[in-house]
């Protein structure tokens, strides 16, 4: 197949109308009698509703309203497991918890009313830190605070510590963060008994919404339609909310009979919707005297806020990537995730990933600090290699050259000479310069067996005039999944990019390619648009309308005379696991991904010992990732992420109070600015893999793992200060430096 | 937007005399506002308590900024913008300049105003440091007349401050004394841009022959007022920079300030800061 | 429920043409644009100033129009992301972006398209701190800016090959 396009930066499907403003957001769609929502939430973590006040001075007959009284099929937002309800009808399990919805045309008005319901609470005993949910000071799910535990071991880790010379031990934290996709979540929906239900919102997952809209209202799936508008960025945050807000737009709407719009503005959508996981990790590594591995002992656990949401496949992906690329005859993780009376928390780029991994590869720097090695040795002597298995007992197929990406890594950055200069010039300055780096891995795609029960489907369908048309349920949010199917469509058809359409992700028209998360999107769903692409072409031979070598000319008519005398033209492809890959859940062993991208960042930091705030002021990634299907595309991920991890690492702070977020404001949250990103070098080695499109591996949450203990690692380069946590904020390292000078005392 | 907005009145009147009428005529009922870089955040928010507001932009009064040999005079409504591009402010008074270009975005360095950062009366506004520094005066005007004050006491509290209900704040003006003086300024924000500070320092010294003749130190961010830290000024005054003298003059600053702890830092955080941002200041100088 | 004033008339230009629209004093020129005039390219991204996503040109100079009450619009001459490209020929700024990878998820694309406008037209030939300083009142999410950089960068070097930068 000619690569007239894949691997070519051709320009964004659509980039025109994004760049004109004329592209169409949630909030940008208006429909006639359209009424706008608003959610009444509680203001206490934990408690037992006694009673709702509509409040004196508002004229309330010309407001719907609803409570969980008016939900016609079952309230709860159906996911995994069936505890987190649409809208609070006894008790609450976290502040901001849905409690009443209001409708009404006049906005402002909208808002007098909102502030006029009082929620009439008898508060319960709340907890709020992964300590007092294991210790159990109050129960508030199940019988124990726990939502999963994952016992996953290879050999015999007991046994292992007697061959251990050293042994190293260390506990690490990773904080809140929130997404902060620039355009805030918002949904419009239409509902009747007649006509069913229909949504139009930003979101990343349009079957996620459809089936929580079938349990909410009881209809069958044929009545629920959800459309995908043009969406202002996901990163997770846009996974599994927005069934909620779906949930309330439409109940609104069925109760009225009119069209309800719900559009969250930023302080309710920090203060309400889903964060990262805040994560404890606690290691313990034995090793020999000349850094070899020989025992990993991890205990991982999540926080997972008030209700169970996606926190077990979240704890899943952490847990698989907790002891890192490195090749360890004895790894024990243990994991869980618990519950606290903080809204739940949810999927964010790298998915429990970016959590375990900051705990072991800033454990591992200690650890070869513990053998008289440098960071970059004892890597050396551990990296996983062909042939030698994961944590999981998965047997690597593939030429991983982890030494050869350290390598680059190290030549891009100029690590050696930096180093020494740093070392060099530290002493006597203000400003400490140091130079870290992290290695890692990320699996792509869906965990485990997860994307042989996705069954994901994609079809292509051409038109009489000659245009293919790319039917699936994969989202564009930013990443490119318009320009990249487009892509893999137009080489595979071997016609132009220009004659691929995108339809628009809308459950009454496409079917579902699965969920635009877990790096799936081009490895996955871009094979299956391959493959039907493929088919569609085939079909296409084999009724004897096309050559071979055709023409776009002859690929036009073609498609018109096989319309006028056959019918539709439509390709259908469904999901095929690669051969040999198996999976044990009982276990946790086995094949826990298809394929991993490998990875090592570089940081370079300055931190100010006047003002203690640190820097990143050059950062080098270097990645393999399979083929590289758009060059800018693909860098503008690895840029993007590396951006969001910085924010994680060292600016972005959730203030909690009583499980809730009290700095729920872009001013007070403080994201880095294009003043803040140093320069980000990104480099891709290109090793093809042989089940993704043309060789293509995952590659949107990879960038989000390595940053933060890359960062973190330097920051003890420069300084000599042991951080275990994030967001390394100046208070943190300036309470870490007194420590130390303390202790130098 | 959770204000319900048709309960705001925004009333523009075309004069000084016309608005200061309406003052008089309704005193405490109308509030000025000016870029509304920070009063249409809590509009926003629904945190806007006070309803009706006199709008102050067309009052040519309280615009441009004047020179004479002994002061520079600003009017109100200057915005941050035209303070970092004026000449004689950059030359001579750098760090009101280094305070406008570190207040929020450029979007909001054209519309914010040196009065409205002055009145809106914040203990984090990124201006006021310089201003106390420099001795800055302000000039009140009502119906009744105009008088100027020194802004040095302005602020008696947390967003408390001598401004009669009848009153607008139609200029500040800074004397034209500083011009040999060493000058320092620091916002603490974490991140380079559009923060709010942590810890804002600015400080000025006059030095000969290694003596501190004259010195001023103020602190935003600190305590409920931008505060002037007028004890360790007058400690230091007469004397030459030693560790030691830095080192007491440390312990005064930790006694003068308040600091306390809220979403955005620490109260340890921000002594500790703050003393070492008298130290950088006090190193400079002895260089 | 609380006493309301009347809506006034605000009459100003926008993208060259006069509009005339009623609006209550302190209601924002955020919605008045979004609202009353469906210019909708102008978004909101925090209502408070600070991320750049509704920024429009008001009288030459760079504005959040959440920030900006409506009455103050009245008189004004007022640029909106729909008034940068010349009918279909895209702005050398838009053409940037596109060509750079400069927009992602989009939604930050306008104010930060606007805000280069205004970059370019103080600096036409910016420095990267320049650039950096020009943009960080324009958060994005999605690109960690570099692409945004370089397309600030593009822009300049397609307006010495006689491409207008700005209309």
């Amino acid at each position: 197949m000619e690569e007239k396009f894949f691997g070519h930066s051709v320009p964004r499907k659509e980039g025109r109308e994004k760049v004109t403003g004329r592209a169409r957001y949630v909030d940008d769609l208006a429909f006639p009698g359209m009424l706008h929502g608003v959610t009444v939430r509680s203001s206490v973590a934990r408690g037992r509703i006694r009673g709702i006040r509509f409040g004196d001075g508002i004229p309330w007959s010309e407001f719907t309203v609803v409570t969980a009284a008016d939900i016609p099929g079952k309230n709860e937002i159906a996911l995994i497991e069936h505890d987190q309800p649409c809208l609070a009808a006894e008790v609450i399990n976290h502040p901001e918890e849905p409690i009443v919805l209001l409708a009404h045309p006049d906005r402002y008005l909208l808002e007098e009313a909102r502030r006029a319901v009082q929620i009439d609470v008898e508060p319960l005993p709340a907890i709020f830190s992964i300590e007092d949910s294991i210790a159990k000071r109050a129960v508030i799910f199940g019988e124990d605070n726990v939502f999963k535990t994952y016992h996953m071991e290879k050999g015999d880790v007991d046994a292992a510590w007697a061959q251990a010379d050293v042994i190293v031990e260390g506990e690490y934290r990773t904080g809140a963060q929130e997404q902060l996709y620039i355009e805030n979540q918002g949904m419009i929906a239409s509902a009747n008994p007649a006509d069913g239900v229909t949504i139009w919102g930003s979101l990343q997952c349009p079957y996620y919404v459809h089936k929580a809209l079938v349990i909410l209202f009881g209809l069958p799936a044929e009545q629920i339609r959800v459309i995908q508008a043009e969406t202002g960025g996901g990163f997770g945050g846009k996974e599994e909310y927005p069934s909620m807000i779906a949930g309330h737009a439409a109940l609104l709407a069925w109760k009225s009979g009119k069209p309800v719009k719900i559009i969250y503005d930023r302080a309710e959508d920090m203060v309400a919707t889903t964060k990262r996981h805040p994560s404890r990790t606690r290691h313990r590594t034995g090793v020999t005297r000349d850094g070899k591995l020989v025992a990993m002992d991890i205990d991982f656990v999540i926080d997972g806020g008030a209700y169970a949401t996606l926190s077990s496949v979240v704890l899943s992906r952490g847990t698989i990537h907790a002891a890192g690329p490195y090749f360890c005859p004895n790894v024990r993780v243990q994991s869980q995730a618990v519950a606290t009376n903080a809204p739940p928390h949810g999927a964010f780029r790298g998915f429990g990933a970016p959590q375990s991994i900051f705990a072991v590869e800033r454990h591992l720097d200690q650890v070869a600090r513990a053998v008289n090695l440098t960071p970059e040795e004892f890597r050396r002597r551990n990296f996983i290699r062909k042939g030698q298995t994961t944590a999981t007992g998965q047997l690597i197929h593939e030429d991983v050259n982890f030494n050869a990406l350290l390598d680059r890594a190290f030549r891009e950055s100029d690590y050696y000479a930096k180093s020494e200069r740093f070392a060099r010039e530290n002493p006597g300055a203000t400003i400490k310069r140091g130079i870290g780096f992290a290695s890692f891995m990320h699996g792509a795609g869906f965990t485990g067996s997860g994307e042989v029960y996705l069954a994901s489907v994609v079809e292509l369908e051409a038109t009489p005039e000659g245009t293919v048309r790319v039917l699936a349920a994969s989202t564009e949010i930013g990443q490119g999944t318009n320009t990249v199917f487009s892509q893999i469509a137009a080489d595979a058809l071997g016609i132009s990019y220009d004659r691929i359409e995108i339809a628009q992700p809308d459950t009454g028209a496409v079917p579902n390619s699965g969920p635009t998360v877990a790096s799936r999107t081009s490895m996955v769903v871009g094979n299956l648009v391959e493959k039907a692409a493929l088919d569609l072409k085939r079909k296409l031979l084999d009724s004897g309308l096309l050559c071979d070598a055709c023409t776009e000319d002859e690929f036009v008519r073609a498609c018109r005379r096989y319309i006028e005398s056959r019918g539709p033209l439509r390709s259908r492809s469904q999901y095929e696991p690669p051969p040999g890959l198996h999976w044990d859940d009982k276990t946790y062993s086995g094949d826990a991904y298809g394929t991993y991208a490998w990875a090592v960042y570089v940081a370079e930091v300055a931190v100010d010992t006047v003002t203690f705030e640190a820097r990143v002021t050059d950062f080098v990634a270097v990645q393999e990732v399979g083929k590289v299907i758009h060059p800018v595309l693909a860098a503008g991920q690895i840029e993007g992420g590396v951006a969001q991890a910085i924010g994680m690492s060292l600016y972005e702070n959730v203030v909690w109070r009583e499980g809730r977020m009290a700095n729920g404001q872009m001013t007070n949250y403080i994201m880095p600015t294009a003043a803040d990103i140093p320069p980000i070098r990104v480099f891709f080695e290109e090793q093809p893999y042989p089940f993704g499109p043309h060789g293509a591996k995952g590659i949107g949450e990879l960038p989000m793992d390595g940053p933060a203990p890359a960062i973190v690692n330097a920051i003890e380069n420069a300084t000599g200060i042991c951080v275990r946590e994030i967001p390394a904020t100046p208070e943190v390292l300036m309470e870490a430096m007194a420590e130390k000078a303390g202790a130098l005392v | 937007m959770r204000a319900y907005v048709p309960s705001y009145d925004l009333r523009v009147p075309g004069s000084l005399s016309e608005a200061l009428a309406l003052l008089t005529r309704e005193p405490g009922v109308w509030q000025p506002f000016a870029g509304g870089t920070d009063l249409m955040v809590l509009l926003e928010a629904g945190k806007l308590s006070h309803k009706r507001f006199l709008s102050v932009s067309k009052l040519d009064d309280l615009r441009g900024i004047e020179l004479t040999s002994a002061d520079v005079t600003l009017g109100a409504l200057t915005t941050y913008t035209e303070i970092q591009k004026h000449r004689v402010l950059q030359k001579e008074f750098p760090l009101l300049c280094a305070a406008a270009r570190e207040t929020g975005s450029i979007a909001t360095q054209n519309r914010g105003t040196l009065g409205g950062n002055i009145v809106n009366a914040s203990p984090a506004a990124d201006s006021p440091p310089a201003l106390l520094v420099y001795d800055a005066e302000i000039e009140l005007v009502s119906a009744r007349g105009a008088r100027w004050l020194p802004y040095h006491g302005f602020h008696t509290g947390y967003k408390k401050m001598q401004l009669a209900a009848d009153e607008l704040l139609r200029a500040i003006r800074l004397p034209r004394r500083v011009k040999k003086w060493r000058q320092y300024y620091r916002k603490v924000g974490t991140r380079k841009a559009q923060a709010i500070s942590k810890v804002c320092f600015a400080g000025a010294a006059l030095v000969e022959n290694g003596t501190i003749r004259d010195a001023r130190m103020a602190l935003g961010s600190v305590a409920p007022i931008v505060l002037r830290a007028v004890e360790t000024e007058d400690a230091l005054c007469g004397g030459s920079i030693s560790p030691g003298v830095i080192a007491a003059a440390k312990e005064s600053l930790a006694r003068e300030i308040a600091p306390i702890d809220d979403i955005r830092s620490t109260a340890r955080y921000r002594l500790r800061v703050a003393q070492n941002l008298l130290e950088e200041f006090l190193s400079q100088l002895a260089k | 429920m609380s006493e309301t004033v009347s809506r006034i008339g605000i009459a100003c230009r926008v993208n060259g043409e006069p509009r005339r629209v009623q609006a209550f004093p302190m209601a924002r020129l955020l919605d008045v644009l979004r609202e009353e005039m469906h210019l909708t390219g102008t978004k909101e991204g925090c209502g408070e100033g600070e991320c750049g996503a509704c920024a429009v040109l008001m009288n030459g100079a760079i504005v959040n129009s959440c920030l900006v009450p409506a009455i103050e619009a009245d008189g004004a001459d007022i640029r909106t992301i729909e008034g940068i490209a010349g009918g279909s020929q895209l702005n050398a700024v838009q053409e940037a972006f596109l060509e750079c990878g400069g927009a992602q998820c989009g939604i930050c694309t306008p104010g930060m398209v606007i805000a280069s406008v205004a970059l370019l037209e103080r600096h036409p030939h910016p420095s990267d701190a320049e650039i950096r300083e020009g943009l960080a009142g324009n958060l994005c999410r999605c690109t960690g800016y570099q692409k945004i950089f370089a397309a600030v960068v593009r822009a300049c070097e397609s307006s010495r090959d006689d491409k207008p930068v700005t209309r």
